[in-house]
């Protein structure tokens, strides 16, 4: 088990190698996090061990709740490797400023669904970053990357998620990051439902105001 | 006192967000002429905004005085005077923003105010040579991981509430830590912390590329109360916050693929996040460098160097739009001198 017999390395993150390797005869993706020589070994066996073990727990609840993740096959959890389902698709980041303003939209309001229907049953993920997305050839939008994912049906741990994709969409996507936004809220709202993201809604806004220098905070105070 | 070569153009550049008053004197051509500071040292707790605005308009002529000899000019020499129009607290900015007023009128030359923590990157590229980088701000009042793109400095990880010079600040004065005249608190915690053996478990919170630290400093002060060693509860502190900061930096250096990482703030003095940042920058290929000690904390000589920048640029700031902004983040602000690679 776990024998590879071709693997190369996809992608160097911050947080883990991401590697393509045939196993079993599936292509498959190995997300191996590495130990983190800056921090204490004891602190970092900690957090690649916690994030290892609630990975697939929380893509295994996302895909319950109806949300496209990829295929977990094989956990291990001393070598703190995950191997899953490898996702032919392109990475959202990639497309999100060049396609017309009418996919544009149509890829956010979708994107807005999948975090609404987290949310609605009770998973956080924690980055939802536009490269934690991949649209794969029949338009399904598959979530990546739940490391940094809670479970929890917090109005707060909700709106921190949804504060994160803004400032992912404002840092990244600075151009179309405002009407991306908004078509996300879209799509939220019509998984969650209007009163619940008017809820959220606000809290966004006081998780905002908490932050460093918002002009906002200042005026209304 | 519009044209000339631009070692022979000087900007003043004055500092006043929050504790100390600093004032800076640049050459055009980046040169630093002089960079004098006088910290406000509260008696107890932290900084009181109206002490610290207090002192600095008693001292202001002082150092002032003390930056013109240094400079080895006349103030009819100066061409610009810049000043730090924001983030930071309200009465101490304005006194800030007097003086210069005040000077730009009397000398009848141009005003630029400046962003504060566009300063601090600024005068780590000036001091360091970096040219693009990804830029790790850290002091008492600012956590943030900036690089440019398009236009302006973006963004990309931030504390979601407390600085983390204010982490390691609170901490200290709660652990009976004290002042003492030149000496921030949080080298205090460093030396502690340098002594300290076991990590106490404490909360570890990165969120995205965004990090929280005010559980960390209640749980911190919590296992001081039940008995953990004071020098283990800095070395856990430092320990935890240090690799928070680090990782939501190393996720942006992923994210962005800069090749140079820089560290500026008053925080940039710790060696132990010193090292762990240029681990993270070697292992991406990127070149790692800390702004020097002088140019750290909150100083003159970055607002000064600044404002050339933005006066070569053609802005300046008339009086009437010259009120300072004490919510002023860094990604609201246009920086059309940074030419993209």
């Amino acid at each position: 088990m776990g024998e590879n017999a071709v693997s190369v390395l996809l992608k160097k993150g911050a947080e883990a190698s991401l590697y393509i390797a045939d196993w079993h005869g599936r292509r498959v993706v190995i997300k191996q996090r590495l130990p983190k020589k800056y921090r204490p070994p004891q602190l970092d066996q900690t957090i690649r061990r916690y994030r290892t073990v609630h990975e697939p727990q929380l893509m295994h609840d996302a895909k319950r709740a109806g949300v496209p993740t990829p295929l977990i096959f094989l956990v291990d959890v001393e070598n703190a490797s995950i191997t899953m389902e490898y996702i032919e698709g392109i990475q959202v980041k990639k497309l999100l400023d060049s396609i017309c303003e009418a996919d544009r939209m149509e890829l956010c309001h979708g994107i807005g669904e999948e975090v609404g229907k987290l949310h609605k049953n009770g998973i956080i993920h924690g980055d939802l970053t536009t490269s934690n997305m991949i649209l794969n050839a029949e338009g399904r939008i598959f979530l990546v990357d739940f490391g940094l994912g809670d479970r929890s049906e917090e109005l707060e741990d909700q709106g921190v998620d949804l504060h994160l994709l803004r400032r992912a969409l404002q840092s990244t996507h600075f151009q179309v990051a405002d009407e991306c936004f908004h078509a996300v809220l879209e799509g939220y709202a019509s998984a969650v439902g209007a009163d619940r993201m008017q809820d959220v809604l606000v809290k966004i806004r006081e998780i905002e105001k908490r932050g460093r220098y918002v002009a906002e905070r200042q005026q209304e105070t | 006192m519009g044209t000339g070569k631009p070692a022979e153009r000087f900007c003043l550049g004055i500092e006043s967000t929050a504790d100390d008053f600093g004032v800076g004197v640049a050459a055009f051509d980046g040169k630093i002429l002089a960079n004098v500071t006088d910290g406000y040292v509260p008696e107890a707790g932290g900084i009181h905004p109206r002490e610290a605005a207090r002192h600095h308009s008693e001292v202001a002529d002082k150092v002032l005085s003390e930056a013109f000899a240094k400079a080895q000019l006349k103030p009819k020499e100066i061409s610009l005077v810049a000043f730090a129009q924001g983030p930071g607290l309200g009465p101490c900015l304005r006194t800030g923003a007097t003086v210069a007023r005040a000077l730009s009128a009397y000398l009848g030359i141009p005003l630029v105010g400046v962003n504060h923590s566009v300063g601090h990157i600024e005068i780590g590229k000036l001091q360091t040579g970096a040219q693009d980088p990804l830029t790790l701000y850290a002091s008492g009042g600012n956590t943030m991981v900036t690089a440019y793109a398009s236009g302006r400095y973006r963004i990309f990880g931030e504390t979601l509430d407390i600085a983390l010079g204010n982490c390691l600040d609170v901490f200290a004065r709660e652990a009976g830590i004290k002042n003492q005249k030149g000496t921030p608190l949080g080298a205090a915690v460093e030396l502690l912390a340098a002594k300290g053996e076991k990590l106490v478990s404490l909360p570890y919170v990165v969120k995205g590329m965004d990090m929280s630290l005010s559980g960390l400093l209640t749980a911190a002060s919590a296992a001081l109360k039940k008995g953990e060693r004071l020098e283990d509860v800095c070395f856990s502190l430092q320990e935890n916050a240090f690799s928070m900061v680090t990782e939501v930096t190393e996720r942006a250096l992923a994210h962005t693929e800069k090749k140079e990482v820089l560290l500026t703030g008053g925080v940039a003095a710790n060696k132990r996040l010193q090292s762990m940042l240029e681990v993270i920058a070697g292992e991406h290929d990127a070149k790692f460098s800390v702004v020097p000690q002088k140019f750290a904390t909150d100083n003159g000589a970055m607002i000064a160097w600044t404002g050339a920048l933005a006066y070569m640029n053609g802005l300046t700031t008339p009086v009437e739009e010259s009120f300072v902004k004490v919510r002023w983040r860094v990604d609201k602000v246009d920086v059309p001198w940074v030419k993209t690679l």
